[in-house]
């Protein structure tokens, strides 16, 4: 591939919080529909490093560009932030850890899903009806609960439904902060399926953050293992998992509990 | 009432004219100006305390103060009745600050201070409409963050108000929003025109009249200049529509108006008559006449106007 297709550029990104450095010169490219896993221990900086390419966060340093549909390469942070919204919920999605923080729960479950529709100008009910249909089935929620608020979902529901909510708009690009964590096995075996099989159909970059190794070798084609804010290690991930060089991530390899 | 007769301003209340001091009532003026320049904007401005409590229509009195002149004729509407405990409270008020001559005659009126219903007879272009405005933001129930509300706006990210509907349709099969009903001003700002029933949003359209709108509590003015287009939000497969109803007005038999449903008695029997008591009336001095005319219970509501 050349460097034209790149879609997200990151380039010496730092960030810090005073004396805490929580994202450390961090640089890689990302491709179109291609899944890059972030592992590390919990503080390593993996969920500032998320934000920061999200443009939840704004990096004391360093360039972060992405290249549109249209080919056109610009820097979020340069960009004025309609533009950077716009973006954000259209070409971009954010699942976050805590489905309760991307969903609107007083809204039923097909407003949520239709929400990003309105937003780019959708006006027909049936349509936009149409499409929240088609998304609870594709995420395998029960049509029947279309009109329900998701407060009265379980876990795993609302990070489907939430999931739902950010694919509908067709986005080139999706961040996950571990979207797994805190469900129990069972149920995140289901949604990492789900995941897998929804982002190899859309064709789908997701940059996915995540401490638990064997999501990152479900998912993600590429890693990076952070520790203290800084890269260690990057590669395939079967190249990182199986022949890890780094000191950290030969221990965070080895820590894996086997059954 | 009738026409107060008018004397000249003799400052013997102890107040200034209109209650409000001259400062006050430019700060005011001038975020008056700027509504009026950028129509459907919610104007912050230095709301002050008045002596009547908050969401008995500070914001419109307010309003009201800074606008009113020696010259003018008040109405004060509360749920288009000229007689209830608000209208009349306030008709009061500036009958004693300002020593103005007030009116319930819509067509003589120049400034008209309303609570939840516009009157029925259309207005012209030297009249002015004052609103009492108790939550000013359309997005609040959606987005309780003031900072991300006001960015909604400025970057018109309005899909967010259409979810609100879109949720109307899902759990009632249609738009049963009926008050404070979103509207468009001049294709740009969506605003909330405070909780008039939306059988009124279409006469906001194009009107002749200037239109204020005044949040005492909020501390925000917003206005719809004459002649500015006003839309209510929809769906292109649920189009807006207003309210209609079975019968005529019991009392003059208009079929046209915002009718009230009365409760009559224990037994189930009710009533339906005009919300705008002025119009109701007028058109019964005209000789029209409804079902309920002639009928005993209505009678003692006949009475009591006209002891007003």
């Amino acid at each position: 591939m050349s460097d034209d297709d790149v879609l997200l550029h990151v380039e010496h990104v730092s960030k810090y919080f005073g004396q805490i450095r929580a994202c450390d010169d961090v640089s890689f490219d990302l491709w179109p529909g291609e899944v890059l896993g972030i592992v590390g221990e919990s503080g390593s900086g993996k969920t500032t490093l998320l934000n920061c390419l999200a443009a939840r966060l704004v990096p004391d340093s360093g360039l972060i560009s992405y290249t549109n549909r249209h080919g056109e390469v610009s820097d979020i942070f340069a960009m004025s932030e309609p533009e950077r919204r716009m973006l954000a919920r259209t070409d971009w999605g954010f699942v976050h850890q805590n489905p309760r923080d991307g969903l609107r729960l007083d809204i039923t479950a097909g407003g949520n899903i239709g929400e990003r529709l309105m937003m780019v100008g959708e006006r027909h009910y049936g349509n936009i009806r149409h499409e929240a249909e088609t998304w609870m089935n594709r995420v395998e929620l029960e049509l029947g609960r279309i009109d329900s608020p998701p407060r009265t979902f379980s876990g795993g529901m609302q990070q489907r439904l939430q999931i739902a909510r950010n694919l509908v708009s067709g986005p080139r690009l999706v961040f996950m902060d571990e979207p797994t964590g805190g469900l129990d096995v069972s149920v995140q075996a289901r949604l990492l399926d789900l995941l897998r099989e929804l982002v190899r159909e859309l064709q789908v970059a997701v940059v996915i953050v995540t401490h638990d190794l064997a999501v990152a070798r479900l998912l993600s084609d590429r890693l990076m293992v952070m520790r203290h804010g800084a890269v260690v290690e990057s590669g395939l991930t079967d190249q990182v998992l199986d022949d890890p060089q780094h000191a950290y991530s030969q221990l965070l390899v080895s820590s894996i509990l086997q059954v | 009432m009738s026409a107060r007769k008018r004397e000249a301003w003799d400052g013997e209340t102890g107040y200034n004219f209109a209650y409000l001091d001259e400062q006050t009532k430019r700060m005011i003026r001038r975020c008056i100006l700027k509504a009026v320049a950028v129509p459907g904007y919610q104007v912050p401005f230095g709301s002050r305390e008045m002596p009547l409590p908050y969401g008995w229509g500070t914001g419109g009195i307010q309003v009201t103060a800074s606008i009113i002149g020696r010259d003018d004729i008040l109405k004060v509407i509360d749920q288009g009745s000229d007689d209830t405990t608000n209208a009349v409270s306030i008709r009061a008020f500036f009958a004693k600050t300002a020593n103005v001559a007030t009116t319930e005659e819509t067509s003589k009126a120049s400034v008209i201070q309303t609570r939840h219903r516009i009157p029925e007879q259309k207005l012209r272009a030297d009249q002015i409409l004052v609103y009492q405005v108790p939550n000013p933001e359309p997005l609040r129930f959606l987005e309780p963050r003031e900072t991300e509300c006001r960015k909604v706006h400025a970057y018109s990210e309005y899909g967010v108000m259409q979810v609100k509907l879109y949720e109307d349709i899902a759990r009632f099969g249609r738009i049963t929003t009926a008050y404070a009903y979103p509207v468009r001003v001049n294709d740009r700002y969506i605003m909330d025109p405070s909780p008039i029933p939306k059988f009124d949003n279409p006469k906001m359209d194009n009107s002749s009249a200037l239109q204020l709108f005044g949040a005492g509590r909020e501390k925000r003015l917003y206005a719809i200049p004459p002649y500015t287009k006003v839309d209510s939000l929809d769906f292109e497969d649920h189009p807006f529509d207003i309210e209609t109803w079975d019968e005529p007005c019991g009392l003059c038999g208009a079929t046209d108006s915002f009718l009230d449903e009365i409760i009559l008695d224990d037994q189930g029997s009710r009533m339906f008559a005009c919300s705008d008591s002025n119009f109701c009336g007028e058109r019964r001095a005209e000789g029209h006449t409804g079902p309920m005319t002639n009928d005993p219970a209505t009678r003692i509501e006949e009475g009591a106007s006209k002891n007003v």
